[in-house]
């Protein structure tokens, strides 16, 4: 059953640097990093050593608990370097490329004439499980559950977003045999979300569930299609996956190989050019931005501005990013900047702030916080960005104080911490809402599981 | 060096020690901080806390400057020196004279409320170790506002000292409160000097001192009038003019139009006289989105749908005259919001986030509570005829009551979805 879904709480929150509708190759890398940090709350299992050669899809590592959840490398080449940390914790697992990449094949397969079974090892073994995401926990789908539906976001309404419409034109192919292999693995529906009146490739595949949404930011998160479509109850699982690697798994699929590339937008006020990339996962940041960055007191972003993680100019593409943000470090003072009118900073509020008075005014945001951490004072905020059908407030502080009963009542189930991105961008006292919630459900899966 | 660099060489030197909450709180008044995001969002609104305090702090300006020319304005009235001005521009309400009064007596009372309020924050932010936190600068704004301008300026103190720790910082400080500070203040200088805070000579600066001499001067607020309104009333007579005999409610009459108490040249705490002052003060909360309209609204409709139950038991002939409760049961419903400090309270007061109901259908029922026990109290308690602060403390406690059940509506919500689902 297709539905309309329409957001009316939520903030858009536009920026300079959105990328121009054409792309360019970036220049291969050097090197290629795996980060295991990118897989939430996996311990990897090396499978390789330094000097080993690899071919791309073939695993470089598998999860500690689990054998068969396998991560493959996106290039062929050599491993020159796995950097690890305190305790000796991996960090990055850094593969020189060969010049000419050689692909493991894994076979062409028909994903309509194949069981649930037989698709879930095929994706097991090529390394292709760890885009598949479930709710709860927002961490990678358990192997050992059937998820009650599948959710596909079209729509990417982030700031500054890459546009799905644009990079998903002409993988019509991939992504419906992705579509199709999916629907074998749920007994419910694959619902695919595309935005009301854009010109998405995924709304015309057939045999899934077509919904429009329209809105603000977040109507283009996945959790709040879940929420207004289907939303998770204590004992379900829904799996979710990035319309971006949609296209990776259908292309094995298809040729059989591991083809870790995608377009992404790069984009920010500190990007001379923003347009759009292609690039392998794990290509260093250095080659996707070359000679089009200002590096001078520059936060670069693997990600978009609220949910995407800080990286160095010579840090990689994560793992599920699609865009690289560089904005302007906002390490300076601002005289009286508490009382004095704002007019080129975003905000909810018309406390001598006047974005109000300019809504399609694209804003140069630096990284200042614009304040200090406090308690929690302000009510009723949340609620404005909040589409989802729980009070935000509570929940942030039923897991602040741990109390998994009432975590579980508030509805900790259906959420991931890019859910509270925006109550966490608005918050007057600057509270850390992305990790409250990472932590609760952090929390809620030891306790729970 | 500039003032901005040498302020961040002096941070830096601070940092971790005891001082550094004390210094912060002075730098980041001069200077928004040169944090930078870690984790989770990159980029930030441009509100905080300061921000948000600040916004309350302007809308209480008009209040506070209209306090100091009222202050003036009474006594002079009282001792008979000055003609009544006839509305809100009259002629001899904003002179000078009548300010310098007022910032004589209304001043102290903000800087003694401030200083003794801050040096408190500052002591417990520097023993326990957290940054000082923007909660008191309205709090600080509030208290001068809502106490009588004759109030000895140490019982301001002590009872400063004795909101902000036991009322605050006892549960952790900015955030954690149960009860809104300012009126903890409020509940304890009533409590503990009830003397001096429900007589007759605290309202007009002066009448005090004048008590007993031939110049006396009455300093009666109109709730204390109306709250007597069948009680005879002598007037010494003037001049050697005969006394006049009359009824509190009839000299209240008398002595205030309908007018003079929507404009607020009447007697009364120091800011919240002027309707017409706190009414703009409250648009511009609801404009900035800093204060509750939900509140605002909720608690005015309370207040009228109590007056209209009080007006009908009149009505009904239940009451009548001989009874002590008639005086304010008879006050027209719509009057009850400007006499009295109804309206102060809903939009300063009831509407403080921390210690009002935190979701927004708890706001309507906290706000319409909070209306309806105000006149209550007013009507039932003629000793002490102002009911706002103590229905609002009332319903600060049970505020998380309200929060529980509107939180579990959403839970069963939840949990309804999940029987369907296994039935």
């Amino acid at each position: 059953m297709s539905k309309d879904i329409r957001i009316k709480k939520g903030l858009d929150i536009k920026l300079v640097g959105e990328a121009e509708k054409t792309t360019i190759a970036a220049k291969p890398s050097s090197y290629y990093a795996i980060k295991p940090e990118d897989f939430h709350g996996i311990i990897p299992k090396m499978l390789v050593k330094v000097g080993h050669k690899v071919k791309a899809g073939q695993a470089l590592f598998h999860s500690k608990l689990d054998e068969a959840l396998l991560f493959p490398s996106p290039v062929s080449g050599e491993i020159s370097e796995i950097i690890r940390g305190a305790k000796r914790k991996i960090l990055e697992i850094r593969i020189q490329a060969d010049a000419t990449q050689e692909y493991q094949d894994f076979g062409k397969k028909d994903a309509a004439k194949m069981s649930g079974d037989e698709l879930k090892a095929h994706l097991l073994t090529t390394g292709c499980w760890p885009f598949i995401k479930q709710r709860p926990y927002d961490v990678i789908a358990n192997t050992e559950k059937t998820p009650k539906a599948i959710f596909i976001s079209g729509y990417n309404s982030a700031p500054l977003a890459a546009d799905f419409d644009y990079t998903l034109s002409g993988k019509e192919a991939e992504l419906s045999a992705a579509l199709t292999a999916l629907t074998k693995l749920t007994e419910g529906s694959v619902h695919v979300v595309t935005k009301k009146g854009g010109n998405s490739p995924l709304a015309t595949v057939t045999d899934v569930t077509s919904h429009k949404v329209s809105g603000p930011h977040p109507a283009g998160n996945v959790g709040t299609h879940i929420n207004k479509i289907d939303p998770v109850n204590k004992g379900e699982v829904v799996w979710t996956i990035n319309a971006h690697d949609l296209v990776i798994i259908g292309e094995l699929l298809l040729t059989g190989k591991f083809n870790a590339s995608r377009t992404l937008a790069v984009t920010g006020s500190q990007i001379e050019k923003p347009q759009y990339v292609t690039a392998l996962i794990g290509a260093n940041i250095k080659d996707i931005t070359a000679n089009n960055i200002n590096l001078d007191n520059t936060r670069i972003i693997s990600g978009n501005v609220l949910t995407g993680k800080k990286e160095t100019p010579e840090g990689s593409l994560g793992y599920y990013h699609n865009q690289i943000t560089a904005i302007p470090e906002g390490d300076d003072y601002e005289f009286f900047g508490w009382n004095k009118p704002v007019f080129d900073k975003v905000s909810t509020s018309r406390a001598l702030t006047f974005s109000w008075m300019q809504p399609n005014k694209k804003y140069d945001l630096t990284t200042n916080t614009n304040g200090e951490h406090r308690a929690f004072v302000v009510t009723g905020s949340y609620e404005e960005v909040f589409p989802l059908d729980m009070y935000p407030l509570q929940m942030l502080k039923s897991c602040m104080y741990s109390d998994l009963d009432e975590m579980e009542a508030l509805g900790m189930y259906e959420v991931a911490p890019e859910d509270f991105a925006l109550t966490e961008f608005i918050c007057v006292s600057k509270q850390p809402h992305q990790k409250i919630i990472r932590e609760g459900l952090d929390l809620m899966l030891k306790e729970i599981g | 060096m500039s003032l901005k660099s040498k302020l961040h060489n002096l941070k830096e030197k601070y940092k971790g020690t005891k001082m550094a909450p004390a210094f912060n709180a002075l730098h980041t008044f001069l200077y928004l901080p040169n944090e930078t995001t870690h984790g989770g969002t990159h980029i930030k609104a441009a509100d905080d806390l300061k921000r948000t305090m600040n916004t309350v702090i302007m809308a209480l300006v008009p209040c506070l400057i209209f306090g100091m020319f009222n202050a003036g304005y009474q006594h002079y009235l009282a001792l008979g020196q000055i003609e009544a001005a006839n509305g809100f521009l009259g002629a001899s309400f904003w002179t000078l004279d009548n300010l310098l009064v007022g910032a004589m007596t209304v001043l102290p009372l903000v800087i003694v409320s401030y200083g003794v309020g801050l040096a408190v924050e500052f002591l417990f932010a520097v023993i326990k170790g957290h940054e000082v936190e923007e909660g008191y600068l309205v709090t600080g704004m509030l208290v001068p506002l809502i106490v009588p301008v004759d109030i000895p300026l140490w019982m301001l103190a002590v009872a400063v000292i004795f909101g902000v720790v036991i009322g605050k910082e006892v549960f952790g400080g900015t955030g954690m409160n149960i009860l809104n500070p300012a009126l903890t203040i409020r509940a304890f200088l009533f409590f503990a000097y009830p003397t001096w805070m429900s007589g007759d000579k605290v309202w007009v600066h002066g009448a005090k001192e004048m008590a007993g001499t031939p110049d006396a001067i009455s300093g009666e607020t109109i709730l204390g009038y109306y709250a007597k309104a069948g009680q005879e009333l002598t007037i010494a007579g003037t001049n050697g003019g005969s006394d006049i005999v009359t009824t509190y409610g009839d000299r209240a009459a008398e002595l205030y139009s309908y007018s003079d108490m929507f404009w607020g040249l009447i007697p009364g705490s120091v800011g919240e006289t002027s309707k017409f002052l706190i009414i703009i003060g409250a648009l511009f909360l609801i404009f900035t989105k800093i204060g509750s309209w939900r509140i605002m609204l909720s608690t005015v409709i309370g207040a009228l749908v109590m007056g209209l139950i009080f007006n009908g038991v009149v009505d009904a002939g239940w009451i009548t005259e001989s009874s002590k409760f008639y005086g304010l049961m008879d006050v027209p419903f719509w009057q009850h919001l400007i006499i009295g400090s109804v309206l102060f309270g809903a939009v300063y007061m009831a509407t403080d986030p921390v210690t009002a109901a935190q979701t927004n259908k708890g706001k309507w029922i906290y706000g319409f509570l909070i209306g309806f026990i105000s006149i209550m109290i007013r009507v039932f308690n003629p000793a002490y005829p102002e009911g706002v602060f103590l229905a609002i403390l009332l319903m600060n406690v049970f505020a998380p009551t309200i929060d529980h059940y509107v939180v579990q509506a959403n839970v069963k919500k939840r949990m309804k979805r999940l029987k369907v689902k296994t039935a």
